[in-house]
């Protein structure tokens, strides 16, 4: 057992970090949620070359996956830059469309980053991220995966950087039996690892500011009160982290949904502390921290509430009875 | 990265599995926290100790099995598994004994270790005073050198299992006059039976004798009792409190039988809607308690010394151990007011988590300051 990221995994954290502080994603973020995509898919190429995507990818269509331990700790890199775009929906996406037949026709462009992918659950009731922008529309229904002929309208996020949209009804049907459980899976991880990358985020951007930010002549991370409410969020963030990583070794849907629940819990707790914290500053949405707060809660919601997650994870111990 | 286990690890699990599904008793023992329940308590230690199952991951001179981190993870999680007793020598096997195996000497842990391995002698830590809780350093209880050795007077007070253990183990202010608190502090092993010392047990919340006030009058300890250099004992007693809070106070296993147990007689009740979530959660966090630990052994086994990281993992666990007794506890119902049911036992044993070992006040504070360098302030 050496349940520890290995050095090369570190690296690899290490360089998307470096070049996702490069590309200053808070400006670029700003742009996606005005409709502005140019900056937000010069990045997605860069994610993409940098081999992200091709991790959910076989190595028979261009990718070298399945790889989701080094995709959890790319998605954690994503999260702590608050990347906008389609990002856990196309590695979805690649997942869903694993039967050869659609495999050889779509993963090589998903790995390359060519092409976005967004995914609506519940058919033409669904939503979809950034279905304005991604080039592959999926929607699942009843009657199996669907290659959607067109998107709705952007309806506003509470994140304004998630542009939500419906697919339009009809389409080619894909497949009538699409690999759900396991494309839920990978979603759920994914989502987990961003969610803990926001999170993580949101800690440092608030220690940051309690030592410098003074009242009463000192800095306010001396105050205990201040200190408790950061401890406890790292706490959480800390025990959330395993989970992530231990569900991305077993790929088990309970571990999944476990890591998702504790995650995007662990996530959300430390944006009520980072806006507390802040105090009014935090508050505004001119602030950048409010990128993240935002996503905060748009991913505790999104690939399963946490009273789904808790529903898997329930399910599973039942089965194993 | 992996979280696989060796064929010879699952042998050795295997092995526990048996031994443990031969011995384990049937009905479950009286409360250690009675003179009774820790009288069976002891035995099992020795029946445990027969087979070397006592002390799994010490060296085999003392009478564990050397194991390594890895299996002794896997004994305690066949260990609380099998529904086997709790562990009366928890003090003195968790934090005296890798004191002695970091800065005893050979004489001391060959004359130490193996009788606390059969649980012929059992030890009670002596670390607080009256007016020394979690300030520890300001603790006033003293040694004076005398002929051979030092004598103890001054009074400690929560000393766990000393209404009914042999020995104890705590810091005594030995070098008046240096200028630091923390450097004066020696770290001593004494006899709770020695002249001059008075036990007096003290009932915790259910009433039970589970700690004691220690009263010390010039109480005789030789020379080969003191461990490392005279003090030195802040130093030592550092490096025991991070062992305490690391990783053998509390093991997975014992918490992933408790989210099980909980799990069952959720579906037992009938599996109501209002307690779902919390069940569930206790389910998530015995999961997040198990790889969070296996994380922390593989850091250790890669050669990285525990650090603060252990306070996050007190909190942790200190308090999920309360949230699930208080979910049994608000599922039973009036079943579950009864004092005499374990879960009660166990829930009056968990409250006591998070105020010993370090308050998780402290700990908060330690996290936030060295974890993340956040400034010290009055406490």
């Amino acid at each position: 057992m050496r349940f520890l990221l290995d050095a090369e995994q570190r690296a690899f954290a290490a360089s998307l970090d470096a070049m996702l502080t490069a590309a200053d994603t808070p400006a670029l973020i700003r742009r996606w949620s005005r409709g502005e995509h140019t900056g937000g898919r010069a990045l997605w190429s860069r994610i993409a070359d940098a081999g992200v995507f091709a991790l959910a990818v076989p190595e028979a269509y261009d990718g070298c996956g399945p790889r989701p331990v080094d995709l959890a700790v790319a998605f954690v890199e994503l999260g702590r830059h608050a990347v906008p775009g389609p990002l856990v929906e196309t590695v979805t996406a690649a997942v869903l469309l694993s039967e050869p037949a659609l495999a050889k026709r779509f993963l090589g462009s998903l790995a390359s980053g060519e092409t976005m992918a967004t995914v609506a659950l519940g058919g033409a009731d669904g939503t979809a991220l950034d279905g304005d922008t991604a080039a592959l529309l999926l929607s699942l229904g009843a009657d199996g995966l669907r290659l959607a002929p067109g998107h709705g309208p952007v309806r506003a996020s509470l994140d304004p950087a998630r542009r939500l949209t419906s697919l339009a009804p009809g389409g080619e049907l894909l497949t009538p039996g699409p690999p759900l459980a396991h494309a839920l899976t990978w979603a759920r991880l994914a989502t987990a690892a961003q969610a803990l990358g926001v999170g993580l985020a949101l800690l440092d951007r608030t220690v940051a500011y309690v030592r410098q930010r003074t009242q009463f002549g000192v800095p306010i991370g001396s105050f205990q009160a201040v200190k408790h409410r950061l401890a406890d969020a790292t706490i959480a963030l800390e025990f959330a982290r395993p989970l992530v990583f231990g569900a991305a070794l077993t790929m088990s849907p309970a571990d999944a949904a476990a890591a998702k629940v504790s995650a995007c819990g662990a996530a959300y707790a430390t944006a009520r502390t980072a806006l507390q914290l802040h105090g009014a500053i935090g508050y505004t949405a001119e602030y950048d921290l409010s990128l993240w707060l935002t996503k905060a809660r748009a991913l505790r919601t999104a690939w399963g509430t946490p009273d789904e997650c808790r529903a898997t994870v329930l399910g599973d111990r039942a089965r194993r009875r | 990265m992996d979280l696989d286990v060796t064929p010879q690890d699952e042998a050795f699990r295997a092995e526990a599995r048996a031994w443990l599904h031969a011995h384990v008793p049937a009905a479950p023992l009286p409360s250690l926290e009675t003179a009774e329940g820790f009288a069976a308590h002891r035995a099992w230690e020795a029946e445990l100790a027969a087979d070397r199952w006592s002390v799994v991951n010490w060296p085999t001179a003392y009478g564990g099995r050397d194991c390594g981190l890895v299996r002794w993870l896997l004994f305690e999680e066949e260990y609380y598994a099998a529904g086997a007793p709790g562990r009366v020598g928890q003090n003195g096997v968790s934090l005296l004994a890798p004191t002695l195996l970091d800065h005893g000497t050979e004489e001391q842990r060959a004359r130490v270790l193996p009788p606390m391995a059969r649980g012929e002698v059992v030890w009670a830590q002596a670390w607080s005073e009256p007016e020394a809780g979690s300030d520890l350093a300001s603790l006033t209880s003293r040694a004076v050198r005398t002929d051979g050795g030092w004598l103890l007077s001054g009074q400690k007070t929560w000393s766990s299992r000393a209404p009914f253990a042999d020995r104890a183990f705590g810091l005594f202010r030995s070098e008046p006059g240096t200028p630091k608190p923390h450097q004066e502090l020696t770290y001593v092993m004494f006899d709770l039976r020695a002249p001059g010392v008075t036990v007096r047990p003290i009932g915790r919340l259910d009433g039970k004798p589970a700690f004691a006030e220690l009263f010390l009058d010039e109480v005789f300890v030789p020379d080969e009792d003191v461990i490392g250099e005279p003090g030195q004992g802040w130093r030592i007693a550092m490096s025991t409190a991070a062992n305490e809070r690391g990783l053998t106070l509390r093991s997975p296993g014992r918490f992933l039988t408790s989210a099980d147990r909980l799990w069952e007689l959720w579906r037992e009740l009938g599996a109501p809607d209002a307690t779902r979530d919390r069940v569930a959660d206790a389910l998530i966090g015995a999961r997040a308690y198990q790889l969070f630990t296996y994380a922390a052994a593989s850091r250790f086994l890669a050669g990285t010394p525990l650090g603060p990281e252990s306070s996050l993992n007190k909190v942790f666990w200190s308090e999920y151990d309360i949230a699930l007794h208080e979910t049994a506890l608000d599922l039973l119902g009036e079943r579950g007011e009864s004092a005499d049911s374990e879960w009660a036992e166990g829930y009056v044993f968990a409250l006591a988590g998070p105020i010993y070992a370090g308050t998780n006040e402290i700990q908060r504070d330690l996290v936030a300051e060295r974890l993340l360098g956040l400034p010290k302030g009055r406490r």
